[in-house]
């Protein structure tokens, strides 16, 4: 829709037109904010917790276990410098991982992740369910942006 | 016509951007990016385009890229 916007505006003599092609499902995905009747919907982008461990594909084992002792969580989240989501350090693997290799050949490569838009509700639903205690989310570029729980939702 | 992916709105939105939502009201009621104005496809001419400034950048978007 938004392309035939864009040509009919060219065709009025608007010269500096643009068209946000991913358009507001893409803005959502980005845990952006918006206005309307409906901006108070309770979406799990509301939720994020941003405490989790996150660590480097280069990081050894032994300083993410001691990183992942610290924290309020079991697990650690493999991203690249800008945030870019890799993998996933489960409990077992930093428990039974050699403490020498770098976390990015022990990680779970590409484990799944939610968009800040969905509804909090469904998702707290889902996650109980499926006897989840967190999912990852992120945005459509694949950065980290937290983890949500279901007690929070 | 340039199509633009998010970090390239966010600098025309920095710049002085013109956003402009062309899905139908409701759904603009519902829920629209801040600062956007609705001017639905369908009315989409030079009457209903008379607020827009010309000498400034337009950005249009709708639902998705479907």
């Amino acid at each position: 829709m938004s392309p035939r916007a864009a040509c009919r505006l060219a065709t009025l003599g608007f010269t500096q037109v643009y068209d946000y092609v991913p358009g507001k499902v893409d803005w959502l995905a980005r845990n952006q904010p918006v206005e309307g009747t409906g901006a108070d919907t309770e979406m799990i982008g509301r939720h994020l917790r941003q405490e989790v461990t996150t660590v480097r594909p280069e990081e050894r084992i032994s300083a993410v276990r001691a990183r992942v002792a610290r924290s309020a969580h079991r697990f650690a989240l493999v991203t690249t410098a800008d945030g870019i989501l890799l993998g996933r350090l489960r409990a077992a693997v930093l428990d039974d991982a050699d403490p020498t290799r770098p976390a990015g050949e022990v990680m779970e490569a590409g484990p799944s992740t939610l968009r800040p838009h969905e509804p909090a509700a469904a998702i707290a639903d889902r996650l109980v369910d499926k006897g989840l205690s967190y999912a990852i989310v992120a945005d459509p570029d694949g950065r980290l942006l937290g983890t949500v729980h279901p007690g929070d939702l | 016509m340039t199509t633009v992916l998010y970090p390239a709105l966010r600098r025309l939105l920095d710049d002085g951007a013109q956003l402009v939502e062309v899905l139908p009201a409701g759904e603009y009621d519902e829920m629209h990016l801040p600062g956007s104005v609705n001017i639905p496809l369908k009315t989409l001419d030079a009457t209903t385009t008379a607020g827009l400034d010309r000498s400034r950048q337009v950005v249009v978007y709708c639902w998705d890229a479907l």
